[in-house]
């Protein structure tokens, strides 16, 4: 194992007696793997270095929850049932109550679990991803001590927007934040998850571990929201992991905003036929950031549809990494499956790697991909500029325009609402060149 | 309003324009005809200020200014317009709040009082009618998925709000059905005014029968070969591009 593995693991298991054996599997599994370097193929653009720059450590204890406003980081228009975890620790005073659920829907922390509820966790926690393929997901699980649980039992409907906001805030030294979603949806369920990770101000030295796993059940119906608006500082590897029955649905919607090193894994796996996902993401980085989306199809059985469109707009000095798999297994016949990939690079120094990965064994399938990299369209601009608009603020809007499809395409409108203007902000400080977006 | 005086203008090394001059003075409308690749569309690139189009020798002034020396933004300001033979178009930036940031610019550096947004529905809303396009066009992306003649009378739209003091209007009527194009004249011929100019680029006499010109030149080779009133069209429809050709050739 590795210096960096050794200080990012900690011995010392302070989760409930039950997960023990499960946490001691991973473990195991954990001290054959390496850190990956330039020559593993999923981590070939993105570097782990900033990981050793810091000595990032599990929390020791919770700390004290830190005594100022966080009024400001909730989203207006969105009526929700929210729960709040700061600095990885749940804070029941900032969270709904959840006394309130309707029947059938279950929300607990793994620590407060009842015995039924640890069964199924222990059932299928770990069951969506392949943990010796994923390091970090591989970690998570070792040192797993608590995490949250989400049932949404059969033909239930989640009546309001789950949110799940995890903020990092007011700690002074490098720390570590292991972070885990396990969520399951019934046959013939429907709910709404936003995942929103959120440093406040002064953008502590945090790296987040997260993983999440989505058992869509037959016929359930599942929309995703993952918001990684954390600030530079924040280095985050994530994990979202979807494992699709009989006509399940899924509808994912990812943001990425740029930091030091953030990797996101999306992975879909169809088990039943007739299921569809719908990926939509969007990514933005400035400076010196470098975000990292990989998302995996795995088109396991026949009937199923994929429908993927990412976009990301690279800045100044940073770098964007995208790749899309989308593998179609032998028996995956009248698979349809559509990826799209699209960057803008406003700066001569800025850098894309993207990759869409095709790999087709069925022979009646439908599948199309695209990958492009570009900067802002000469014609627009001029036609925008004979209209009177300054180069500035056309620069402005085109910028925009190449994400506002994806945002515009946003069910939940208090999302869409929210992030217009906080995605707008991004492209000028100069309210004039903003006003006719806001 | 508008002297362009022994312009010469190049594109990839290949000189299209060669010793233009043309005249318009306010409240006329000029019609430029010519074949194919004798540079009407250069002449509206070049005056919107287009890049890539290098001016090579001559001038133009606009309203007593220099237009050469001016960005495409402040042409469009200073009361230029130009309606193009192919609008663009920008998904991701709403039509209306394409035209909004337009009319702002525009009044803006006029010194007009700015537009709320209640009053510039409403004229949008009025002008959708008179170009007979429906008012969720202005939901919809800059000219996305609009037809040919949607997208022409949308140029239309944004010329009636924009109140400029030149309008070029680019092969407007190619691509057109009868019924459009008198849409679209009908537009022009409202905005017909003493103080305001129209530049009409065009392949066939056609849109001519709808708005009616003071002054019809035919471009040939990147200059005004020759120049008449509206009758010269007529003649045009009548004996083709070759005739104006043949008798050049002759005279030399």
């Amino acid at each position: 194992m590795s210096e960096v593995l050794k200080q990012l693991y900690s011995d010392k298991y302070r989760g409930p007696a039950w997960l023990e054996a499960f946490n001691q599997q991973a473990r195991s599994q954990c001290s054959e793997l390496v850190l990956p370097g330039r020559k593993t193929e999923n981590w070939k653009y993105t570097s782990l270095r900033a990981l050793e720059m810091e000595q990032y450590q599990p929390l020791a204890e919770k700390p004290a929850l830190v005594d100022h406003d966080l009024a400001h980081l909730s989203i207006p228009q969105l009526d929700s049932i929210d729960l709040v975890f700061i600095n990885g620790y749940f804070e029941a005073a900032l969270s709904s109550d959840l006394s309130m659920l309707p029947q059938g829907v279950e929300i607990c922390l793994f620590s407060e679990a009842s015995t039924t509820q640890q069964t199924i966790i222990l059932q299928k926690l770990g069951g969506a991803i392949e943990q010796n393929k994923h390091l970090f997901a591989c970690l998570n699980s070792a040192q797993l001590s608590d995490g949250l649980f989400v049932n949404i039992g059969k033909n239930c409907v989640l009546p309001k927007p789950l949110q799940i906001v995890h903020i990092n805030t007011g700690i002074d030294q490098a720390y570590a934040v292991n972070q885990r979603l396990l969520l399951v949806a019934e046959q013939n369920s429907e709910a709404t998850v936003v995942e929103r990770f959120l440093t406040d101000d002064d953008g502590p030295a945090v790296f987040t571990n997260g993983v999440s796993e989505f058992y869509v059940e037959a016929d359930a119906r599942l929309s995703h929201y993952r918001l990684n608006m954390e600030q530079e500082e924040a280095l985050h590897i994530g994990n979202i992991s979807a494992l699709m029955q009989r006509n399940a649905q899924l509808n994912s919607f990812s943001l990425g905003l740029g930091g030091k090193l953030k990797r996101l894994d999306l992975t879909v796996e169809y088990r039943g036929e007739g299921a569809e996902a719908k990926l939509n993401g969007v990514y933005l980085t400035q400076n010196q950031q470098h975000i990292d989306y990989h998302t995996c199809i795995e088109h396991a059985v026949a009937h199923c549809t994929t429908s993927e469109v990412f976009r990301g707009i690279v800045a100044d000095s940073s770098k964007a990494v995208f790749n899309g798999r989308i593998h179609i297994h032998r028996d995956a016949q009248k698979t349809l499956a559509q990826l799209s990939n699209k960057n803008l690079l406003t700066s001569n120094k800025a850098e894309v790697d993207t990759k869409p990965e095709l790999e087709i064994y069925a022979d009646d399938v439908q599948c199309a991909h695209g990958a492009t990299v570009a900067q802002l369209d000469d014609n627009s601009m001029h036609y925008l500029r004979t209209r009177g608009v300054s180069e500035a603020e056309a620069r402005v809007m085109l910028s925009f325009a190449f994400i506002n499809e994806l945002i515009n395409d946003i069910k939940l409108s208090a999302i869409a609402d929210y992030l217009r203007p906080e995605l707008v902000n991004m492209f000028s400080t100069d309210d004039g060149l903003k006003r006719h977006l806001l | 309003m508008l002297s362009i005086n022994n312009l010469h203008a190049k594109i990839d090394d290949k000189l299209i324009l060669k010793e233009l001059n043309l005249q318009v003075n306010a409240g006329e409308v000029h019609a430029i005809m010519g074949p194919n690749g004798s540079g009407k569309s250069t002449t509206g690139h070049v005056l919107s200020g287009r890049d890539g189009y290098e001016v090579v020798e001559g001038s133009v002034s606009f309203l007593g200014k220099n237009l050469l020396e001016m960005d495409t933004e402040e042409r469009a300001r200073e009361g230029l317009f130009l309606a193009f033979q192919y609008p663009v178009e920008i998904p991701g930036v709403s039509n209306m709040e394409f035209m909004k940031a337009a009319v702002d610019a525009v009044r803006e550096h006029r010194g007009q009082e700015a537009i709320d947004a209640v009053s510039f529905l409403k004229k949008t809303r009025e002008f959708c009618k008179a170009v007979n396009l429906d008012q969720n066009f202005l939901k919809r992306g800059v000219n996305e998925g609009f037809s040919g003649g949607e997208k022409k009378r949308n140029e239309i739209l944004q010329m009636m709000l924009l109140e400029p003091k030149l309008c070029i209007l680019d092969e407007t009527d190619s691509g057109l059905d009868i019924d459009a194009l008198q849409v679209v004249a009908e537009g022009v011929n409202s905005l017909r005014s003493p103080e305001r100019s129209f530049l009409i680029v065009t392949h066939y006499q056609r849109l001519l029968d709808y708005i009616e010109p003071d002054f019809v030149h035919v471009l040939a080779g990147g200059k005004i070969v020759k120049s008449g009133d509206k009758s010269l069209a007529l003649e045009l429809e009548e004996k083709g591009y070759g005739w104006i050709e043949a008798s050049l050739s002759g005279a030399a």
